[in-house]
């Protein structure tokens, strides 16, 4: 789209200088095949070498997937070409053009388009206004806005991008809303998108639509990055796949030599298993019982509409949906941080879901623990030491506060080692602030801290979200051992392989009910995609 | 979203106040330079004139007890991250309830009225932050709105009081009459010449220093040891977090207030009991705005607003020997004092930024 013509002056026949013209268009074409060419490209933040020496060659008109762990450097790698930091050595080729690219503007007009993880659009604004913000054109709108509308309705069209042009973003569902920062790029005329952790958000459905849009612009000759850990998805739609390991390009494979197996591998370093080893459950009695619960949010929208559901010693029961459909609201009602209305039992006894006794210290005091989905927000205190953080929800404990008032600090520290050393958290230093932890040994503080006061019911929400893969095996292994201790896990995860894998029942929700319950032996992830689609 | 890293936490409690604190006094030494006087002589008298005598450190003291107060307020408030703007009406409540207990109950020692008057300032401080902490806790108002009207109110209401119920009979000034002579506090040469420290018997500090130096290691001990403090913390940092571990962001928001207040009017038994012996208009005197300053300038660490509070109490006997012995200016001395709560307190990133950069690069290497 942004290929100008290339006008030879000195020929003078025009029919002969238009021939040229196609015939050197192909030439560059075929000499340079490569929309980006990376060369030695490093960066380091202070002591930390975030990519080392990566040298790529991304071909024009494919699908080019970039796998690896979580801090592997695939995000500071894009934030270099899309000119949020600058490399510290090393050369960036756009279309076999050496090219600087110092901030997002130059990326832009270097024709590249970048679709984020956390999708950065104005909520209060239409479609249309979102995709001509920050390329207006002109001090009036109306000629951009109709510029837009048009453009708008051609690629819908040809690539299934059908957004309305006038709806507000707030109330376009998620994959919507990553359809119009789609728009937005191929609005600046880019040529070469990045889409990061695309189908994080997406139900199956939606992600195969976007992977038919994506298939259509590699077709019109677009370059399409696709960043992802989902091995399944790098199968399913890259011509090629690099594979990135501690700030390092550690191979490039074509798609079809490769396999799942090898990736992870090469991802980690190691073999992997991909498959939970555990025994059947051995349900007993049931801890928790809910009846009509229901729970509306602070706009009065109705969150959960009447769930009904037990769980029982000994099992984990897996919670599928796509995120935003009252997974969340569950977890937070059980734990006791937000009132809901209905009934619930633990134990035979009441559990009150608002007012008095619902709240952290309640839960705890009855022997119920959570690991929250947000890590940052409320499982930890970032800005603590990882010892204070292990006290955290605990700080009535007599173990830690004997007195009622004054804290035995040291009395908290030799637990953290303790707990440290059992979770293998890295590095072991309980002195260390909880935000100097990476993603995976952060929840491996809360896991320990939640897991190691042995209760009866665990409330455990997306608990490998943003963990490297060795992490993630630790995790799981951990959950299926205090199953087996006799304790009744409620297990939330927008990862239906984790579903799959760690679950004894599943329950698929959508739009605050369940949809059904099912076996995993019984089912797959075709049939519960459905389910979370709310297709039954 | 390019973060070049972070500051080493030393440099940060050190090195950023520190520098800040050096550019506030070059811009000044400009200004006393540009207004034809010498910086230079300029800095030898204040120096002089705040640590060169006794007679001055005690006023650098005297000062400095009032910071202590009014800048643990604010820190302690802070680290719940509730920005108490109200120490001065807090303070003034306090001078109301120093003034209650002095003038109405007669006391056979000064020990014994010094305690009472600590529970009178203290109790009257922390009931006047009590409803903004409920309002905020409860009802959502802002407490930074709420405290700073109700600097307003408390002016208002210690204006009445003091016009209307405290004023002897006949008396034209709008204050309370004096406090009995003999429950007047030892001031600090009455307790150092027992250990044979000759020390300047004219300047009013006097034993509420020690209180306030108590005070800090007594905000230290109740932050960093006890439950509550760790519960405070917890919500200051996150208040999803805190939630989450089951503590009442309403009760805490209350409880951190009741202290706060209760420290803010303690600084009344400084200034209305130790110096002034009865309660005046303006027996604050704007200690409640500079405790925001010293909490800033202290990073809300009472050690932080120990030292932060001295280098107060420097700036202000120390301007004001400037303006005793100089033809500069009293207002210049008040613009140098707001350099340095400019550069400590709202300039932070000017500083931390460059220094940031500068362990970046250092660190690379």
């Amino acid at each position: 789209m942004t290929t100008a013509p290339i006008a030879p002056a000195r020929h003078s026949d025009p029919q002969m200088s238009a021939n040229t013209t196609d015939m050197m268009r192909q030439d560059t074409a075929a000499s340079q095949p490569y929309a980006i060419e990376l060369r030695g490209v490093s960066k380091a933040f202070g002591p930390v070498q975030a990519n080392k020496n990566i040298s790529i060659k991304v071909r024009r008109g494919t699908i080019h997937g970039i796998v690896g762990e979580n801090g592997a450097g695939k995000s500071t790698l894009m934030s270099i070409l899309y000119g949020f930091y600058r490399a510290d050595a090393g050369d960036i080729l756009i279309n076999g053009k050496p090219t600087e690219i110092p901030d997002s503007l130059s990326a832009i007009r270097a024709g590249i388009g970048m679709v984020f993880q956390h999708f950065k659009l104005v909520e209060s604004f239409t479609v249309l206004e979102n995709v001509i913000l920050g390329a207006e054109g002109s001090a009036l709108l109306r000629p951009s806005l109709a510029k837009a509308r048009g453009l708008l309705k051609d690629l819908a069209r040809e690539f299934e991008l059908n957004v309305d042009p006038d709806a507000l973003i707030e109330n376009l569902s998620v994959g919507h809303q990553q359809r119009v920062e789609i728009l937005k790029a191929l609005y600046r005329e880019a040529d070469i998108l990045i889409l990061d952790e695309p189908t994080g958000v997406l139900t199956p459905a939606e992600a195969d639509h976007l992977f038919r849009i994506l298939r259509g612009l590699k077709e019109q000759g677009k370059t399409i990055i696709l960043i992802t850990h989902k091995l399944r998805e790098i199968m399913e739609i890259t011509d090629e796949v690099s594979v990135m390991r501690r700030g390092e390009m550690v191979a490039t494979r074509q798609t079809q030599d490769t396999s799942p197996t090898e990736l992870a591998e090469l991802m980690v370093g190691r073999k992997v298993l991909l498959r939970v080893d555990k025994t059947p459950a051995e349900p007993k009695d049931e801890v928790l019982r809910v009846e009509g619960l229901r729970l509306l949010d602070s706009q009065g929208v109705e969150r959960l509409r009447g769930l009904d559901f037990g769980i029982r010693a000994g099992e984990i029961l897996g919670i599928a949906g796509v995120a935003g459909n009252g997974q969340s609201e569950l977890l937070e009602a059980l734990a006791g941080l937000r009132p809901a209305e209905g009934k619930a039992w633990l134990h035979g006894q009441p559990l009150p879901l608002s007012g008095a006794g619902c709240d952290g210290q309640s839960r705890r005091a009855r022997r119920i623990a959570h690991v929250p989905e947000d890590r940052h927000r409320r499982g930890l205190v970032l800005n603590f030491h990882a010892w204070e953080n292990v006290a955290l929800g605990y700080h009535n404990d007599p173990a830690y506060n004997p007195t009622g008032w004054k804290m035995n600090n040291d009395a908290i520290r030799e637990d953290a080692r303790g707990k440290i050393e059992s979770f293998d958290v890295r590095p072991p230093d309980c002195w260390l602030k909880a935000s100097g932890f990476s993603g995976g040994n952060q929840q491996k503080i809360v896991l320990a801290r939640e897991i190691e006061h042995e209760p009866d019911l665990l409330l455990v929400g997306q608990p490998t979200r943003g963990v490297d893969i060795g992490a993630i095996e630790f995790i799981h292994q951990r959950l299926i051992r205090l199953r087996d201790a006799g304790a009744a896990v409620l297990l939330v995860s927008v990862e239906l392989d984790e579903i799959m894998a760690l679950s004894d029942r599943i329950l698929v929700m959508f739009d605050g009910r369940i949809m059904g319950e099912r076996l995993p032996e019984a089912t797959d992830a075709r049939e519960l995609g459905l389910l979370m689609a709310g297709m039954a | 979203m390019s973060k070049p890293g972070k500051l080493p936490h030393w440099a940060d409690v050190t090195l950023v106040p520190l520098t800040s604190v050096l550019i506030a006094f070059i811009l000044s030494a400009i200004l006393i330079w540009a207004i034809g006087e010498s910086p230079w002589a300029a800095v030898k008298l204040m120096v002089e004139g705040a640590f060169g005598s006794s007679y001055g450190w005690g006023y650098t003291l005297f000062y400095a007890t009032n910071f202590m107060f009014t800048g643990l307020a604010v820190a302690v408030a802070f680290q719940a991250r509730l920005f108490n703007i109200g120490g001065e009406g807090q303070a003034l409540l306090g001078g109301l309830g120093v003034a209650l207990v002095c003038l109405y109950i007669p006391w056979p020692h000064w020990s014994l009225a010094l305690i009472a008057a600590c529970l009178g300032a203290g109790l009257f401080g922390a009931a006047w932050a009590f409803i903004p902490g409920y309002l905020q806790a409860k009802r959502g108002s802002h407490i930074v709105i709420t405290t700073i009207m109700f600097n307003f109110i408390a002016a208002s209401v210690l204006g009445y009081v003091l016009v209307n119920i405290l004023r002897p009979q006949g008396s034209q000034d709008p204050s309370s009459p004096r406090f009995p002579s003999d429950i007047a506090l030892p001031k600090l040469h009455e307790i150092l010449s027992p250990l044979g420290i000759p020390f300047s018997t004219v300047p009013p500090v006097n034993i509420s220093l020690l209180i306030a130096v108590a005070m800090c290691f007594g905000v230290w001990f109740m932050l960093w040891r006890t439950r509550l403090g760790y519960q405070i913390r917890a919500f200051g940092e996150s208040e999803p977090a805190a939630e989450y571990a089951g503590i009442s962001p309403a009760r805490i928001t209350i409880y951190v207030m009741l202290i706060s207040g209760a420290l803010a009017g303690l600084m009344a038994v400084n200034s209305v009991m130790g110096e002034q012996q009865r309660l005046v208009l303006n027996a604050v005197e704007g200690a409640g705005f500079i405790g925001i300053a010293v909490a800033l300038m202290g990073r809300n660490h009472p050690f932080g607003v120990f030292l932060a509070s001295i280098l107060f109490g420097f700036l202000y006997q120390g301007g004001a020997e400037l303006a005793l012995w100089t033809g500069i200016p009293r207002e210049l001395i008040v613009v140098i004092q707001a350099l340095v709560i400019l550069f400590t307190g709202a300039l932070d990133n000017l500083v931390r930024m460059p220094l940031t950069r500068l362990f970046a690069v250092m660190g690379a290497r």
